[in-house]
């Protein structure tokens, strides 16, 4: 039955329309500017999952459309199809090769999940508090200095965001990162990101939280160590007592990443 | 006047609704004044005057418009109105207005009830598009509009959706399997009659204090818990929806085990009998999760419990596991009847056996399976234990595979057939085929716990849902309208509007969700009224998609009037399909059948020289032998 078919011509076109695909697909940068060490790591695995789903999209298609050209009925044809029911090799071929692939694309997810939460001794903590509508930033190692709407980072040092929101859910999202993670009221989450390039960003709240979620923005600088310190030595105000209280309240649920050894 | 009152119908039912409202009202009032309070309450998230009026009213209807007449009769020992068959069939169009048995007139009302709701939330939609086709805030405030996407996404899916594969099945079904009827009949016109009622309450939500419920479709707590009134209207239309669903799945699972035709194996069920099968099996479990979370998010509401007020100790996330444990399956409530519709299709007008036909069955059983161990998929993000996050990456990646072999069984049924493109049935069959890849291939991407990290709650899930249920399940639906409409309506339909319709649908499709992937990437939330300039031209493209999109429903609403009204009559089978539903006159008869057929081969026999599925009473049965019957069957 196979052996009826051209298959390695239809295979040909599928290679050349995958190559065709991608190419254009991989030309673009769908993410838009890279700014941590996570984003590369992400990207790739993107770019890797773009190639396999231009293959997936073109076999469809190829199969599809080759079908509709070989086998459409001439008109007034009323006779059916051959009684085929069916070729277990095919059968058998077409769920081991996806499981195999899925479970390639499940491993290769689990260590770049892996390195990207990876914890350094040295880090830097900031504690974000999100409340309707707003951000701010407390920096526990700097003497619990506080700023509101504007988070400054050292660049190249891993940062770890502990989340605290005040109300309702919020959404931590640096697009340039390509790290988010709930805010959840009564408990901690934590987030990690090692900036790498210095320039200003956008943090944007991604999880619904009401009329002003579409303007719930703040700026983020990425600086060079010596002006962040600056800049932290120019903070005046301390944390507010009813947001550290929330420190001290939230139980730590996410506290220790995958590669931290486990609880 | 008082002949009115004691019949069961539209007046008795208006006469119980306002009396079961006014109960419900009074009760509370009633209650809280024994208690020393108020008579009634106005805090935003209270009004329990209202919101047990909300249960009683339409609990008042059905009691009036006689859901309940014959159970209750029974139960009180009176003696029960014996079966005159009244109830079956319907003579005029006024019988789809009344409280009917007939599985065949259940699911006409099903069907215009859904697409009656597919029309308000595609108008919402276009509102939603309108206010987005430019940044800034031009027609609708920033509460408005998350009301507008809350109601559009909870009347697509639970008004929709859902209930549309019922309608349809609620016809197609018993006949598919030679049944002269649903098992309970009775069970079957109250769920319908709950579903008018669960959309009622959705859209009366606007005229509520506050406005519509605006927590979005998911109503994550504690957004919702503290939210205006409307969110109440959410939590008890779902229950309405939800016990609607569920008790169609009951009728379809016992119709199904206890009512095939003689002969009928599972092996010989046709696949979309496996769909509604697998997709029972999922409602019955899982849809009890989302009615119960949603009376808990009322309870924190109207009865200050502390389920998910993490102030009074409960426990945020927790709704989330529950939620999703729900609407993670219904998902596939959403898809599998769509599988079987394709199934049905393909098979029919590519005049060829179903390729792989038990894996094909035995991949939805795996869907079903699998589909509960996938949940926290939607939660990568949401501050749960992180360890949670592999185990369901690797599941959630490995039901691709099932997926696949559908796919793939589907595109295999074409080859070496006789393809017929002239229905439009088969159009959005094969077009479904291309569009559902792309939101399995996008779905198979967020299922990737560093992936889904970064598109997680922006444009990226937009696109992704809209491919898989609008390119993926409406595209079935329309297949499933379109293919069994002469069966139904006993008319044919216009396939030149319908090409129309099948190419605008198609084009819209594309222009509509294909660059939503790309802003979303690019960094575009979601459930935004307003966003960066940055993003303005291609949510102008969107916008100008979803207009198109949008007219040309048009068509195809004016095609299903006009020819259900005008249309050439239609021939008992006139796509030459050998499933048993084809083997009656279109319309079938009243009663189905004269006498049940006998099953002696399996469905889709196409080409194979002799083979047939069922013999139909009256046929010659002289050749019992499935292999030397000669005629393929077309009694009327």
């Amino acid at each position: 039955m196979i052996g009826r078919l051209p298959i390695a011509k239809m295979l040909a076109v599928v290679v050349v329309m995958t190559a065709a695909i991608s190419a254009v697909m991989l030309s673009i940068n769908w993410d838009g500017q890279e700014a941590s060490t996570a984003a590369p790591k992400i990207d790739d695995l993107l770019n890797v999952m773009i190639v396999l789903s231009s293959f997936v999209f073109s076999l469809v298609v190829v199969m599809l459309f080759y079908a509709l050209w070989k086998f459409k009925a001439k008109p007034g044809d009323e006779s059916d199809g051959e009684p085929i029911h069916g070729n277990t090799k095919l059968e058998i071929a077409w769920t081991l090769i996806p499981t195999v692939i899925v479970l390639f694309g499940a491993g290769y997810s689990w260590s770049v999940l892996h390195d990207i939460e990876k914890q350094d001794k040295h880090h830097l903590t900031v504690d974000v508090f999100s409340q309707q509508y707003a951000w701010s930033f407390g920096y526990p190692g700097k003497d619990d200095v506080y700023s509101q709407g504007e988070l400054h980072v050292p660049v190249n040092e891993q940062i770890q965001f502990k989340m605290h929101a005040q109300d309702v859910i919020h959404s931590f999202w640096v697009p340039e990162w390509r790290i988010k993670k709930d805010n959840v009221p009564g408990i901690t989450t934590t987030a990690i990101v090692t900036p790498d390039k210095l320039g200003t960003y956008e943090l944007i709240c991604t999880e619904l939280c009401g009329f002003g979620h579409a303007s719930m923005r703040a700026k983020v600088v990425v600086e060079t160590p010596a002006d962040f310190e600056k800049w932290v030595g120019g903070l005046k105000e301390k944390v507010p007592a009813p947001l550290a209280e929330s420190i001290t309240q939230d139980t730590e649920t996410n506290p220790a990443p995958l590669n931290a050894g486990g609880a | 006047m008082t002949a009115a009152i004691k019949q069961p119908g539209w007046i008795r039912g208006a006469l119980g609704a306002i009396l079961g409202a006014a109960f419900g009202f009074a009760l509370v009032v009633a209650i809280r004044k024994a208690s020393g309070l108020p008579a009634t309450q106005t805090e935003q998230t209270g009004y329990p005057q209202v919101v047990v009026a909300l249960i009683t009213g339409p609990l008042g209807f059905l009691l009036g418009f006689g859901a309940f007449d014959y159970w209750l009769r029974w139960a009180v020992g009176m003696p029960t109105i014996p079966e005159d068959h009244s109830q079956h069939g319907a003579k005029s169009w006024k019988d789809y207005f009344r409280f009917n048995t007939d599985h065949k007139v259940i699911g006409i009302q099903y069907v215009c009830t859904t697409f009656f709701f597919f029309f308000i939330g595609g108008l919402l939609a276009m509102l939603i598009r309108a206010e987005l086709a430019q940044p800034g805030t031009q027609i609708v405030d920033a509460a408005t509009f998350n009301s507008l996407f809350s109601t559009h996404a909870a009347i697509m899916i639970f008004l929709f959706v859902i209930p549309v594969f019922a309608g349809l099945a609620n016809y197609v079904l018993p006949l598919m399997i030679g049944a002269p009827d649903m098992a309970f009949p009775r069970l079957n016109a109250l769920s319908f009659w709950m579903l008018p009622l669960a959309g009622l309450l959705f859209i009366g939500s606007f005229l509520a204090p506050g406005g519509a419920f605006d927590a979005g479709w998911t109503g994550y707590a504690p957004l919702s818990t503290g939210a205006p009134l409307g969110q109440s209207f959410f939590n008890l239309g779902v229950q309405f929806a939800g016990a609607s669903s569920i008790a169609t799945a009951l009728n379809f699972l016992v119709t199904i085990i206890t009512m095939r035709a003689p002969g009928m194996t599972f092996w010989r069920m046709p696949l979309l009998v496996w769909a509604n099968l697998s997709t029972s099996l999922l409602v019955v479990a899982a849809t009890p999760f989302i009615a119960g979370v949603q009376f808990m998010v009322l309870f924190d509401r109207a009865l200050h419990t502390n389920f998910f007020q993490f102030a009074g100790g409960g426990d945020v996330v927790s709704y989330q596991h529950i939620f999703w444990f729900y609407s993670h399956p219904a998902v596939y409530i959403m898809m599998l009847p769509g599988f079987g519709i394709i199934s049905e299709v393909i098979s029919t007008h590519a005049r060829k056996p179903i390729f792989g036909y038990r894996l094909m069955a035995l991949a939805l059983i795996g869907i079903v399976v699998l589909s509960y161990s996938v949940w926290a998929h939607h939660m990568f993000v949401a501050g749960m234990f992180s360890w949670l996050r592999v185990p369901m990456m690797i599941t959630t990646l490995l039901i691709a595979v099932p997926t696949g072999i559908k796919i793939f069984s589907w595109l295999g049924t074409l080859y070496f057939g006789k393809i017929h493109t002239y229905s439009t049935a088969m159009l959005f069959a094969l077009a479904f085929i291309v569009t559902f890849t792309i939101g399995g291939i996008s779905g198979v991407m967020l299922g990737m716990v560093p992936i889904d990290i970064h598109v997680s709650d922006t444009y990226f899930i937009v696109a992704h849902i809209h491919f898989v249920l609008f390119g993926g399940s409406v595209f079935t639906i329309f297949a499933g309208v379109y293919h069994w409409f002469p069966k139904m309506t006993g008319r044919m339909y216009d396939e030149k509007l319908g090409r129309v319709h099948f190419w605008g649908t198609l084009f819209g499709t594309w222009v509509t969700f294909i660059p939503m992937h790309w802003i979303g990437m690019d960094g575009m939330p979601r459930r935004v009224a307003d966003y960066a300039s940055q993003f303005g031209t291609w949510n102008l493209l969107i916008s100008c998609g979803a207009f198109i999109l949008g007219a040309v429903q048009l068509v195809f609403l004016y095609n299903m009037i006009v020819s259900w009204r005008f249309g050439p009559k239609a021939s008992g089978n006139p796509w030459r399909a050998n499933s048993i539903e084809w083997q009656v006159s279109s319309p079938p008869p009243i009663f189905n059948f004269d006498e049940i057929p006998r099953v002696v081969g399996g469905p889709y026999e196409f080409g194979v020289p002799g083979a047939r599925h069922a013999i139909m009473a009256g046929e010659s049965v002289e050749a019992p032998a499935p292999a030397q019957a000669t005629t393929v069957g077309s009694a009327q």
